[in-house]
């Protein structure tokens, strides 16, 4: 079996995620900081372990500003919804995923302005498009950090000084980027991060959040829900601090324990050795890729400006049935089709039918990209006959 | 036997406490989390113990560690 779909989620995850989860089913798992007992106290450092772990993976320098979420879509709902009003411009890409898109589509029709910066074939936006589309009502710029489809990495620092310049807070979906890219939301000129828990941060499914930069200012941005936080209980009304104001309910500890060891295997074996190894592979695959007959490799094509990403067609085979081929014949797992990203697919001209991905990880070996490069191999020369 | 006076510091949320723990105990102090007393009111369910002895040392280590409190509280 060759696991290939890392960019959905990550896998097979390092032992010690598991071992935290485990120990934390086994042996803590109490209510984080509702009751005051022990139990209760390690259910809650184990979250606030991980608070404090992402905020220095990200370059961030107060864990109380790290917003736990279900997911990345959640966090980003949270920063477009809590800071946009009616009224307000938005500017973003046509790289985007869904996570991004759709809310800004249903703000659009809730009577929201929005720009959306055409990329270049490859995937690229040109900073000063976004320059020349911001207006006196532009509340919010947001962008992917890389693309789910192509692995491209956007010019994030110097959109970020762009929307810097004019006050204007930038949003970073970092899905693609967190834990196998370096962050660092001061150097960068991000204000708000979105990440996930279960792709290169190697948490398990239902974990993410959003990390809020100093220059956000948080009686300004509205929750996305409220309810119990353990905090202020004898009021009815949901506190002003944080993390509270943006955490309500209990929360996914098991995962969070298990997100905070994956952040801790990053930090041990550090993102310059991730990223090595996974340049290596990209470059493997690119380069096998490109050789092949009748195959075509979109996107920058480039280890050194993508994600471990790489989306490719065979000439006059639907990506499903190349995926199905790869699947039932090899064993060899990834994801065809659109990714959630219709107007990243628009974009490099690959929409309606997509693409087939592979998504490489930390855990992939070059012996395994030899193998799938074989496959695709065989698959396009049985096309051509 | 247990003669010794205490003091705690109460914060507004228990992640802020447990940012004050992790800070005393990187100082070396001796403090310890424990639930606020019921006497006091607070809006967290946990607040920092310290010995009273301490008091100045614990003042000055939220201080410069710009650490958000409510307020510090002697135990009788």
């Amino acid at each position: 079996m060759i696991y290939l779909d890392n960019a959905a989620t990550s896998f097979p995850k390092p032992k010690e995620v598991v071992l935290a989860m485990n120990n934390f089913m086994n042996s803590v798992g109490a209510s984080p900081g509702r009751s005051g007992h022990r139990l209760s106290i390690e259910a809650a450092r184990t979250i606030f372990d991980a608070r404090e772990n992402i905020s220095r993976l990200f370059g961030a320098d107060d864990p109380l500003r790290v917003i736990f979420c279900a997911n990345v879509t959640e966090g980003l709902n949270l920063a477009i919804r809590g800071l946009v009003k009616p009224g307000d411009h938005i500017i973003t890409t046509s790289m985007e995923h869904n996570a991004v898109m759709r809310p800004l589509r249903r703000l659009e029709s809730q009577g929201v302005e929005l720009s959306v910066a055409q990329c270049s074939f490859a995937g690229m936006p040109d900073p000063d498009d976004i320059k020349k589309l911001i207006k006196k009502n532009t509340a919010l710029v947001v962008i992917n950090h890389a693309s789910n489809v192509t692995g491209s990495i956007l010019p994030v620092a110097e959109i970020g000084r762009i929307a810097g310049e004019y006050g204007i807070p930038l949003l970073v979906d970092a899905a693609q980027t967190g834990g196998c890219y370096p962050i660092d939301m001061e150097a960068d000129c991000i204000d708000l991060l979105a990440f996930t828990g279960h792709k290169n941060l190697y948490g398990p499914q239902g974990t993410g959040g959003l990390v809020i930069g100093p220059r956000v200012d948080i009686e300004k941005m509205e929750p996305l829900k409220t309810g119990g936080t353990g905090s202020r209980s004898e009021f009815e009304t949901q506190p002003d601090f944080l993390p509270d104001k943006y955490e309500s309910g209990t929360p996914n500890t098991v995962g969070i324990a298990g997100l905070g060891a994956g952040v801790k295997f990053i930090m041990g074996e550090g993102i310059d050795r991730i990223m090595r190894h996974e340049k290596e592979l990209t470059g493997r695959l690119i380069t096998g890729l490109s050789g092949i007959d009748g195959v075509t490799v979109y996107g920058i094509r480039n280890p050194d400006a993508q994600t471990a990403t790489v989306s490719f067609n065979i000439k006059g085979m639907q990506p499903s049935e190349a995926a199905f081929q790869l699947d039932d014949e090899y064993e060899i797992m990834c994801r065809p089709g659109l990714h959630c990203s219709p107007s990243a697919h628009n974009t490099i001209g690959t929409f309606p039918h997509g693409t087939v991905r592979f998504s490489l990880g930390y855990m992939n070996t070059p012996d395994e990209i030899d193998s799938a490069l074989d496959a695709v191999e065989a698959i396009a020369g049985r096309k051509d006959k | 036997m247990s003669s010794r006076c205490y003091g705690v510091v109460l914060f507004e949320s228990t992640t802020a406490a447990l940012k004050a723990e992790k800070e005393a105990v990187r100082a070396e102090l001796k403090i310890k989390l424990v639930p606020v007393p019921r006497q006091l009111s607070s809006e967290c369910g946990f607040c920092l113990r310290f010995e009273w002895l301490d008091m100045e040392k614990v003042e000055g280590l939220l201080r410069d560690r710009n650490l958000k409190f409510e307020s510090i509280e002697k135990l009788s």
